[in-house]
């Protein structure tokens, strides 16, 4: 177990490694001298060496590097060209936003997607059955961003019952907070729980006609023990992988749904960034971004090494 | 007709002793291309600390006739007929009823002990579970017996064991595993179908010598279910061979191996190799043609395309499962279903006319 963990982090270590050096390269590999963007009309030689000077373009690549991740390291993601603000305190606005929307979605989605897919499978050809897939269906066919207009001009604009727009930290007014992400959580949530459940579903089938699920059905367990016992904790190892996915993807591209419900998230600043070529958010934005799908997928090998022995053991002789 | 169709009384006594008593057991199931009969009126016994083996090819009926003992078949399946426990009927028994026997009273071990217990719990837990559904011990008990078992069974240092995985076992002790869960709530019925078809030689000895034990020390009444003659030989008191759903032929196991009656079984122990023969020079014989699809034919004998004494009435009638100790020489208890016995030079259906 304990090699198994010191594997993965050490894995995930060096990946990290890897993507700061591809984003920094990346950026330098851009066309075109930063220091004669910067200038603007004064091009004399004295302002191009005082920019490269202050900004240490002058230094060499593994240089600049150093300086790069030693930056990081102190929390320094550099400035926004744009507005001037240090991009590490738009990140602390934005980053919460998304955090909170894509956790709560993924929460929601996976309890009832599990749900929904246990009860699909264990009622096979039974009405309950029918019922579950129709509403994964929907759930899969109907676009989210449509869902969430209808929700705000049903729920939000004609009725009142919640806010149409607009985030409030939950360290100002928790309440007040969580009537605000209510929505898109259920609205991003939804959809997601229809993958999960079609997921589950055919996990917890395969593992119903599996040989242990006779033993256990032989043993007299009831039903309820052999799909929660047997059945289930075997198909979850599918459900953590797609939720997994799922959540990675939230967290770099909420955009549609942040950009509706006007959340000040960290989608809508990428998109901001892009569209205002702005650099240093940019940069910023690829590496968090790369720094979740690592951090989410060490935690999706933790899960499967609990929930699966086998991996556990993976490089010991079984 | 000369042979006289008896009612076969292999129970030698009703009641007396039979634990297990199976009658006219029969089993559909419903498919596209319609309805297939996979057990056809198999009726057996089994009595307190009798081990009696089930016998045929693979598809013969043999394990689904082993899973309807207890109801643990496919909603699919349609099940008519008697299987009564300590008179107890099983066939149409409510489903509690049904979870309440199986494990406590009918307990089974399965081929295949890899995928047979759950991956990702232990093997402690596994065996756990039965003892906490039908005796419902405290922790500690239900620890102390759960490593009482492992010891049972041979498993060495059970104390570590009881933790481990499936995977970190060979597939002996696996067996061992489940045979341990099979018999936690000291079964009256031990059914164990192929328990050794994935295992080698040496090991399959030592299963045996365990499942011998079992029925020595707890008087376990033990259904074995196998292709193998050769397990028949070193374990069974009695053998029932299936051909095609059916019952065959019914005899006490040496008995059986001297004096077949019936042409599938007597096919059967020419197609296993034996000490004595030598591998080139002695080819096996082979049974000619394929076991049939189970559709229903009630009024032929299932094997009469195969067989090579079958003629007119074989495919005319289906032979009842009769006994005819008298005009064979055959000791009691042997029944066989057959118009044209082994023990008799074939006969025409002519000469059988009065």
């Amino acid at each position: 177990m304990r090699t198994y963990l010191l594997n993965r982090a050490w894995q995930s270590l060096l990946t990290l490694i890897l993507a700061t050096v591809v984003v920094f390269l990346g950026v330098r590999a851009l066309p075109g001298d930063p220091a004669l963007a910067l200038a603007g009309e004064d091009r004399s030689p004295e302002t191009l060496a005082a920019i490269r000077l202050q900004y240490g373009l002058d230094q060499s690549i593994p240089v600049q590097f150093g300086h790069f991740v030693n930056n990081i390291l102190h929390g320094d993601l550099g400035t926004s060209i744009r507005t001037g603000t240090p991009v590490s305190s738009m990140m602390r606005t934005a980053l919460p936003v998304t955090l909170q929307l894509a956790v709560f979605a993924i929460v929601l989605a996976t309890i009832v997607g599990v749900g929904a897919g246990v009860v699909a499978a264990a009622k096979r050809g039974r009405p309950a059955e029918w019922v579950a897939n129709g509403l994964a269906l929907i759930g899969l066919s109907v676009p989210h961003f449509w869902l969430g207009l209808v929700a705000i001009l049903y729920l939000a604009v004609a009725t009142g019952l919640f806010p149409a727009s607009g985030f409030v930290p939950f360290t100002e007014n928790p309440v007040e907070n969580l009537h605000h992400i209510l929505l898109p959580v259920v609205i991003l949530g939804t959809g997601l729980s229809a993958v999960i459940m079609r997921q589950t579903r055919s996990a917890t089938l395969d593992a119903l006609s599996a040989d242990y699920v006779r033993t256990a059905k032989a043993k007299g367990l009831r039903p309820s023990a052999v799909i929660g016992r047997h059945a289930l904790r075997n198909s979850l190892i599918v459900v953590v992988t797609i939720a997994g996915l799922q959540l990675g993807e939230l967290i770099s591209g909420a955009v549609v749904t942040e950009q509706i419900f006007g959340l000040p998230g960290f989608g809508k600043m990428t998109l901001d960034a892009v569209f205002q070529r702005d650099y240093p958010v940019i940069q910023a934005v690829v590496l968090v971004t790369a720094t979740a799908y690592i951090a989410i997928n060490f935690l999706v090998d933790l899960l499967y090494s609990l929930i699966d022995p086998r991996i556990r053991v993976g490089g010991e002789a079984a | 007709m000369t042979i006289t169709p008896l009612e076969v009384d292999h129970r030698s006594g009703s009641g007396s002793g039979s634990i297990l008593e199976v009658r006219d057991l029969t089993v559909t199931f419903t498919t596209e291309s319609g309805t297939v009969s996979a057990v056809d009126h198999i009726s057996l016994d089994l009595r307190e600390g009798e081990i009696v083996g089930i016998v045929g090819e693979s598809g013969c009926g043999k394990s689904v006739t082993a899973m309807s003992l207890s109801g643990l078949l496919p909603r699919s399946a349609r099940t008519a007929g008697s299987v009564r426990l300590h008179g107890t009927e099983l066939i149409g028994a409510k489903e509690p009823v049904l979870r309440a026997v199986r494990g406590r009273d009918i307990a089974y071990i399965f081929q295949e002990p890899m995928s047979s217990l759950n991956p990702v719990l232990t093997v402690g837990r596994q065996i756990s579970e039965v003892l906490q559904v039908h005796e419902r011990l405290s922790r500690k008990l239900t620890r102390d017996r759960v490593i009482e078992l492992l010891t049972l069974v041979g498993i060495p240092s059970p104390l570590q064991r009881i933790d481990n995985y499936p995977h970190q076992l060979s597939g002996g002790m696996r067996q061992r595993v489940m045979i341990a869960m099979a018999v936690a709530c000291d079964p009256k019925v031990l059914v164990a179908d192929e328990p050794t078809t994935a295992l080698d030689v040496t090991v399959q000895a030592g299963i045996l010598d365990i499942l011998r034990e079992l029925r020595d020390r707890l008087g376990t009444a033990i259904l074995i279910i196998t292709h193998d003659l050769g397990v028949i030989a070193d374990i069974a008191d009695r053998v029932v061979v299936m051909y095609a759903g059916r019952v065959v032929e019914s005899a006490p196991v040496d008995e059986l191996f001297a004096r077949p009656q019936h042409h599938y079984t007597a096919g059967l122990l020419a197609a296993s190799p034996a000490p004595g023969r030598h591998a080139g020079t002695d080819r096996l014989q082979e049974i000619p043609g394929l076991v049939p699809v189970l559709a229903v034919q009630p009024d032929a004998c299932t094997f009469a395309p195969r067989c090579p004494a079958a003629d007119a009435q074989c495919l005319g009638s289906a032979p009842p499962l009769t006994s005819d100790q008298n005009a064979l020489g055959l000791l009691p208890g042997h029944a066989f279903a057959c118009w044209h016995p082994c023990g008799k030079p074939p006969t025409s259906a002519k000469e059988l006319k009065p």
